[in-house]
């Protein structure tokens, strides 16, 4: 469903994606771990674009977000790359709810100008999508009256409002301490029970462990080796090896 | 000191009449020159803010004159040497107002553009994966935050062109400072001054409880 082939990307002299391929399909659960610097942060962010690549092609089914053409990488237009930021999700480790607005104009917002939808179907949507999150009678508050953990549900919740078919996740219990990780990753498996699609950048191991269909592990900008959890925790593969028993 | 007004109502009375003219001129000078250069002000720091560099080379250099140029100097310019070259006649309250303007619109591009790039990047990063354009991104979500951030240094530079006004005395514009420097003139007598300091106080007085109130109906989220 979602397909990149072959991305690279320097920033500077350094080397953060060294011809990364890596194919997902509907309804797979994908958990990328590394190392820090690894370049799986700034895989998941090409996919989103919110950064561009030097070199390699992206797909989501038939939409291209850029392709190679003549040796160089060339990027789809603006309201393309649009239509395909929609059909996904992205949640950040630090939130990035807008303060200014309520949680659910935080949910209603996109829907509504992006999506055109009315208010009253919008609205509907979040408050379903805010009891899914166990957070139905947050509506009315402000960012920052939410504790940590209810703020990345929130942010779940807005990512899901416009009905994405894949979920990205970047790090997204990394800001917070073990009890609120708990109720997002509780949030996270619950999406991964219904079948969402989800790539998921992760120190989780545990989550890693219980919820993906399949791990990849990168390092140095490279997939070292990718495979079922049991797979990859049991790998002889001595830089895999290495990390995991680090961690 | 000669105590020629205090003492007398009936010349007090005209005193404070005229000066209230004066008061009428400088308030007008005061929101013809907000009214203008707020927006100039954001579409200059918009400018001053691309990354095409021939737009934010002549932009960062028309900052840098009206920031580092006495504002008494470009409005005697201005006055003085542009009629020569517009074609057509320049009233003074005019050349004092396009002085203003875009004297003002400079600081206020500098304070909008620091509110702007102090917002993190996240919140851009969040709009667009959600998909919504530029224009949106940038009013519905970048401008709301960096309004507020921007309030409290507008709040110094609004209260600093109420005091500039008085520079309109400069080309004969017959504002609060120039009234009083008449009546001072044909009185030999420095009440007029005194009261005119009243007035400015009366006047920022005004302007900071408005500011506060703005702030106040911003402060609805931290």
């Amino acid at each position: 469903m979602l397909r990149a082939a072959d991305i690279k990307k320097n920033f500077g002299d350094l080397k953060v994606l060294d011809g990364i391929s890596l194919e997902i399909s509907r309804g797979e659960v994908v958990a990328l771990i590394g190392p820090s610097g690894s370049g799986k942060s700034t895989f998941l962010r090409c996919m989103n674009h919110l950064e561009t690549v030097d070199s390699g092609e992206i797909w989501l089914e038939k939409d291209c977000m850029c392709r190679m053409t003549d040796g160089r990488v060339r990027y789809s237009s603006e309201a393309e790359l649009r239509r395909i930021n929609m059909r996904m999700g992205m949640v950040f480790q630090n939130f990035n709810l807008f303060p200014h607005m309520t949680v659910m104009q935080n949910l209603i917002e996109a829907p509504m100008r992006v999506k055109r939808e009315s208010r009253a179907a919008a609205m509907e949507r979040a408050k379903e999508m805010l009891a899914s999150v166990g957070l139905a009678d947050r509506g009315g508050q402000y960012p920052y009256q939410l504790s940590g953990g209810q703020a990345q549900r929130v942010a779940i919740a807005r990512a899901l409002c416009m009905q994405p078919e894949i979920m990205c996740f970047d790090e997204p219990t990394s800001a917070l301490d073990p009890e609120l990780t708990h109720e997002v990753l509780a949030v996270m498996r619950d999406l991964a029970e219904k079948n969402m699609t989800m790539v998921v950048v992760t120190h989780e191991m545990g989550f890693a462990r219980d919820v993906a269909d399949r791990v990849v592990f990168m390092s140095d900008g490279v997939i070292v080796e990718q495979g079922t959890p049991e797979q990859v925790f049991s790998s002889s593969n001595p830089r895999t090896m290495k990390f995991l028993q680090m961690d | 000191m000669v105590i020629k007004f205090f003492n007398n109502p009936e010349k007090m009375e005209n005193l404070i009449r005229l000066l209230m003219q004066g008061v009428g001129v400088t308030s007008k000078i005061f929101f013809l020159t907000l009214i203008f250069s707020v927006p100039l002000g954001l579409a200059v720091a918009l400018g001053r803010m691309s990354r095409r560099w021939y737009v934010n080379k002549p932009i960062s250099f028309y900052i840098y004159i009206m920031r580092s140029t006495p504002l008494m100097l470009q409005l005697l310019f201005i006055y003085f040497l542009l009629p020569m070259v517009v074609p057509f006649k320049m009233d003074r309250f005019v050349a004092v107002i396009f002085s203003y303007v875009i004297n003002y619109a400079a600081y206020f591009a500098e304070i909008f553009r620091g509110g702007i790039e102090s917002i993190p990047s996240g919140q851009r990063e969040a709009a667009h994966v959600l998909g919504m354009s530029r224009l949106q991104t940038f009013w519905r979500i970048i401008m709301p935050q960096a309004a507020k951030r921007s309030l409290l240094p507008c709040t110094n530079e609004v209260i600093t062109l109420v005091k500039d006004t008085a520079l309109a005395s400069t080309v004969a514009v017959v504002d609060l400072m120039t009234m009083a420097k008449k009546q001072v003139t044909s009185s030999s007598s420095v009440e007029p001054y005194l009261v005119a300091i009243i007035f400015y106080l009366i006047l920022n007085g005004i302007v900071e409880q408005v500011c506060k109130w703005v702030e106040r109906k911003m402060n609805y989220y931290q």
